[in-house]
């Protein structure tokens, strides 16, 4: 093929979907000349699983996302449809933002805001190989096409793109998601560069009229009101405008997969990738869970402007005449016309071990991976390591300092420590119990724990600084002041601590003593605060929960700080682990491998145990001193 | 800040004097929580380089010892850093007391070759040294690593692993109830999840009381004799008791109850049962002797289970073999006078601490008092069997008390999140024995139970 030289950027981005869309708006916003290669322009920041954002722990992410100043916060609540916080009631950790978003207005939204991103160009171009320079780093990329682009840093992000292939019973079709085309000839590429592949499977349910549904038979699900806004810059009220349904497959349902299960290309030994625990398809919860008498399916509306309806809970490769015969079991559905079958979908990925907290990969300086191709599942999860890579890819080419998130401050950072330091065995799903420090990561404080670390990598502007500090600066005046006030005992008082179900008090008791009671809450105690000033809720759900959880924040809080200094001591590049003696060989062919950046990542790799990080400790130690 | 560590620096035997250690920051504060100069001046007070006689004091205010506490002050110390010495009257219980409560006022259990490591990093050893220090903490590791691994299958470890699967259990159904709300899982359960919780914790102060090693040093360790009948059970309890407390005869079923006696061994004290010997019985009142036998070597601290060697294994020898499975036990191989007949390699297969003995002549007795002690972990840095729980088991299991408590307080106040937090925290802490980590298997549990996702 003849190649021709079709120009030079800071940073590549191959793949569209919302890591690409992170890493790219990132890259450019930090003024990298940036490129983002799409397959289909069509397709960008497609959502060809659930149309839905957010979810427990994946809002977390989101909401981190925005602190920091990406983009899928904002987008989500432009164009959602319904916005519900799961888990109310289960303590403000686990609370979790979740919406239905518009399909294509979600896709419409993103593709405007890149089109509009000074600095970054969108190509429609599939890659087809990865060059190095001769000091082993990335160079330039060459489409399909024969365009020759020569770049300082590249970002793979191809989702389900790479080597895809779907399937629905015995039909075997080499494919992307939603009827895309695969990516077939970057794998070779990748390989050829040295990197350890491996191949996940996922799933997506079908697709169905809306008319063909007897909402009549099916439970309603209504969003909340008032509606939380998934960023921190959103302002003015949100509404749902949709309902959500919720139905439920029966023994009928379940006889007629078991009988067919010989037909579906799970069962049948076609797949062979490995599929998403936390994404079992129909017949998986059916064969696997037989005690359970039914299952449920929500059915999510696709967007405005469609009749399509999302079958969450019924991903399925079984055959397109069986899916409809099950389908057609369930109470509502016995008229169901499906649009799109329910299919599996295959792809290649790499092994994350191979990553440094960056993402960038530890043997090919300037590339970059995230998403799917890191072995991961989800949107939110690709977009918060889309949007890592993207700063790291930037920094990269324009000689700044590597930006990594500590395990301790987030979500984001919990989520690349567990894919650098343990690899994926299957795809990743963020989970609110991966992360030990979860009371201090909540969804309700992302802004005060990366607000700042985005201010100082300059993608927060400054009217959002400015309102970022207004809002620290109430919080901290406000818990300061109810700290210090003091209540004498009243009949008043004692009347409403009475209706709320606690004791009264003999003595005087501080206002903040009160509030730890689990009874109670800030505004129910607003007749005993004649000079609380007005406060936004934002502001009030603040001090509620550092008041209401002190001790276990604290408690949290010095869990961290014992790790600090481990954290903080670095493990140099070029530490040849072969020639530590000491060091007992499990411990050294893993630190060979993974390669930790710090003392504290090395720590957490499992086969290092407490005598070879002393041993480890020495050996820096002595290196130091013989430097000297 | 570097953490405050403390260890018994010289060895663990009955001798005139032994050191208990303390180094880092607060050195001199945890000292001063444990001895008390006769000069009433606090040891963080003291001048470096100079010396306090007084006493060691536990938590209820009791004098253990009379010691003399040695101070010498950051950096000019051997690890660079503050370091107490307290040096006690060299009895094992005396010496261990003294570092657990160094322990329990706030220093850590020092990790093998960790004040040298200290020294190496503060600049107190020369670069030549740093060869050695790697060498002694990656044997001082290989051989704690190993200790741990011989302790897991004692008892100690089974009960600790048991406490565990229960908490992973409770927390794995927290997460899929957290992570996966929308999915039809039963509610819920505060009252079952408190009862876990509450009986999580008197496991663990259950084991803390009956495997305390002080408790154990001071009360003596339930130790029953085994074996079917005529093997010569009550000869050996009579060698190591020292005079005829067991009637022994040449007919088979003589013992028919329990007889009881202790016997000092070192430091320690054996607190021995002769029981009837197992073997299937139509005498009833015979039968009532074995099975109290079988309900003594299932409440047993340590089995010496006694065979024959002029005889070939029986099947009631098999059915003790299999009883004794996973205990702390020593096959003692009696009646090696006489012409040998046993497989003793049956039994070595099946328990790993193996004596011969005649307990007629007195052949063999000071080995099988080696066996006891070593199996006993009385001169290993971990109990190999595990019946005598190390400080850092101890240690483990008071943080995980903690947490647990914790959670019992956020589950009154209806703090779930809060409740799975410490869950999962204390579920860290125990699985730190074993070098899991809690995520992992909690999230493992969650799908291998639960039908979650989408």
């Amino acid at each position: 093929m003849t190649e021709y030289f079709a120009g030079e950027y800071d940073v590549a981005v191959i793949g569209g979907g919302h890591a690409g869309a992170e890493a790219s708006l990132a890259s450019a916003r930090l003024g990298a000349s940036t490129v983002l290669f799409s397959m289909s322009l069509d397709a960008l920041c497609n959502l060809p699983c659930n149309p839905s954002v957010g979810g427990t722990a994946k809002g977390h992410l989101v909401r981190e996302l925005d602190a920091l100043g990406g983009e899928m916060g904002k987008a989500a609540d432009a164009v959602f449809l319904q916005s519900r916080m799961l888990n109310r009631g289960k303590g403000p950790a686990v609370h979790s933002l979740r919406v239905q978003v518009d399909r294509a207005k979600y896709h419409l939204h993103m593709k405007k805001v890149l089109e509009n991103q000074p600095g970054l160009s969108l190509k429609q171009a599939e890659i087809a190989d990865i060059r190095l320079d001769e000091n082993g780093a990335v160079k330039e990329l060459v489409t399909a096409l024969g365009a020759v682009y020569r770049v300082k840093a590249a970002v793979i992000c191809t989702g389900t793109y790479l080597n895809g292939k779907v399937f629905v019973g015995d039909s075997v079709l080499k494919s992307g998601p939603d009827g895309l085309h695969a990516a077939e000839k970057l794998t070779a590429s990748i390989a050829r560069l040295g990197l350890r592949m491996q191949r996940f499977k996922t799933g997506t349910p079908a697709r169905a009229h809306r008319d063909s549904i007897d909402f009549s038979k099916l439970e309603t699900q209504l969003g909340d009101e008032p509606v939380t806004p998934f960023s921190f810059a959103t302002g003015g009220a949100l509404k749902n405008t949709l309902a959500c349904h919720i139905a439920y497959t029966n023994e009928k349902t379940h006889e007629i997969i078991r009988g067919n299960i010989e037909r579906s290309a799970m069962y049948s030994g076609n797949i062979t990738g490995i599929g998403a625990r936390y994404c079992p398809s129909i017949e998986d919860k059916v064969i696997r869970f037989a005690d359970k008498k039914r299952h449920q399916i929500f059915v999510e509306p696709m967007g405005l402007d469609t009749a399509e309806m999302y079958l969450q809970g019924a991903s399925s490769s079984l055959p397109e005449d069986v899916q409809i015969k099950m389908y057609r079991t369930i109470k509502g559905f016995e008229r169901i016309e499906i649009m799109r079958v329910a299919y599996a979908i295959e792809y290649d990925c790499i092994d994350s071990a191979q990553l440094k907290p960056t993402l960038e990969s530890l043997k090919i300086p300037g590339l970059y991976g995230a998403g799917q191709f890191n072995g991961t599942s989800g949107y939110e999860e690709a977009a918060a390591q889309g949007f890592v890579a993207g700063v790291n890819a930037a920094h990269k080419a324009l000689g700044k300092a590597p930006f990594t998130l500590m395990r301790s401050g987030s979500y984001i950072g919990t989520l690349i420590d567990d894919l650098v330091t343990k690899g994926c065995l299957d795809p990743y799903r963020m989970m609110t119990s991966r992360s030990e420090y979860r009371l201090l990561l909540r969804q309700d404080n992302a802004d005060t724990r990366l607000t700042p670390i985005g201010r100082e990598l300059g993608l927060i502007g400054n009217t959002r600084w400015e309102m970022f500090l207004i809002k620290q600066k109430q919080i901290e005046d406000e818990k300061r002041r109810i700290l210090a006030i003091n209540l004498p005992p009243s009949e008043e008082i004692n009347r409403l601590l009475l209706e709320k179900g606690t004791t009264p008090v003999t003595t005087g008791v501080k206002m903040a003593e009160l509030l730890k009671r689990p009874q109670m809450d800030y505004e129910s105690l607003l007749p005993f605060d004649e000079d609380r000033p007005e406060l936004s809720r934002d502001v009030t759900e603040q001090i509620e929960i550092q008041i209401k959880y002190e001790g276990y924040i604290e408690k949290q809080k010095s869990q961290v700080k014992a790790r600090e200094k481990m954290e903080k001591q670095k493990l140099p590049d070029d530490i040849n682990y072969g020639e530590i003696q000491g060091i007992r060989l499990e411990a050294r062919e893993k630190l060979s491998k993974i390669r930790p950046e710090s003392v504290g990542q090395a720590a957490r790799i499992s086969g290092v145990s407490p005598a070879d990080i002393s041993v480890l400790l020495i050996y820096l130690e002595q290196q130091k001193r013989m430097a000297k | 800040m570097e953490t405050t560590i403390a260890a018994i620096s010289t060895a663990l035997l009955s001798a005139g004097i032994g050191v208990v250690r303390i180094s880092g920051t607060d050195a001199f504060t945890v000292a001063d929580k444990v001895f008390r100069a006769n000069s009433g001046k606090p040891v963080s007070k003291m001048r470096g380089y100079t010396s306090a006689l007084g006493r060691v004091f536990d938590g209820q205010n009791n004098a253990i010892d009379e010691a003399v506490c040695q101070i010498f002050c950051a950096p000019k110390s051997y690890t660079g850093e503050d370091v107490a010495e307290i040096s006690c009257h060299g009895s094992v219980w005396i010496l261990q007391k003294t570092w657990r409560l160094c322990l329990e006022n706030g220093a850590h259990p020092a990790s093998p070759g960790e004040f040298t490591k200290r020294a190496f990093l503060n600049g107190k050893l020369s670069l030549t040294q740093a060869e050695a220090v790697m060498h002694l903490i990656s044997a001082g590791g290989e051989s704690a690593a190993k200790a741990a691994l011989l302790a897991r299958d004692g008892v100690i470890s089974g009960r600790i692993y048991k406490i565990t699967g229960k908490l992973v259990e409770q927390s794995a159904f927290l997460a899929a109830w957290a992570d996966f709300p929308e999915e039809d899982l039963e509610a819920l359960d505060a009252g079952l999840l408190m009862n876990t919780l509450v009986s999580a914790c008197e496991e663990i102060e259950e084991m803390l009381r009956s495997y305390d090693a002080g408790k154990i040093l001071r009360d003596g360790i339930l130790t029953v004799i085994a074996g079917r009948p005529n093997v010569g059970k009550s000869t050996l309890m009579n060698l190591l008791a020292g005079e005829d407390r067991s009637i022994v005869t040449d007919v088979p079923g003589t013992t028919r109850d329990i007889v009881e006696d202790t016997v000092r061994l070192g430091d320690f004290t054996l607190r021995l049962s002769d029981t009837a010997g197992i073997r299937k019985t139509d005498d009833t009142v015979e039968s009532i002797g074995v099975l109290k036998a079988k309900l003594a070597i299932d409440a047993a601290e340590l089995v010496l289970a006694v065979f024959d060697s002029s005889d070939e294994l029986s099947d009631d020898d098999n059915d003790l073999l299999l009883a004794l499975s996973g205990r702390p036990c020593i096959a003692v191989i009696n009646k090696i006078d006489l012409p040998l007949k046993l497989q003793a390699d049956l039994i070595r297969a099946k328990i790993p601490h193996v004596v011969t003995i005649s307990a007629k002549s007195g052949e063999g007795r000071d080995e099988l008092l080696k066996a006891t002690e070593k199996l006993l972990g009385f001169t290993s840095f971990d109990p190999a069997a595990g019946i005598v729980m190390s400080e850092r088991q101890r240690l483990c299991l008071i943080k995980a008390g903690e947490s647990l408590e914790d959670a019992k307080t956020a589950l009154s106040a209806g703090m779930t999140d809060a409740v799975g937090a410490c869950v999962d925290f204390a579920i860290d802490i125990l699985l730190e024995l074993t070098g899991e980590r809690a995520s992992d298997r909690v999230i493992d549990e969650v799908f291998a139970n639960f039908c979650v996702g989408k």
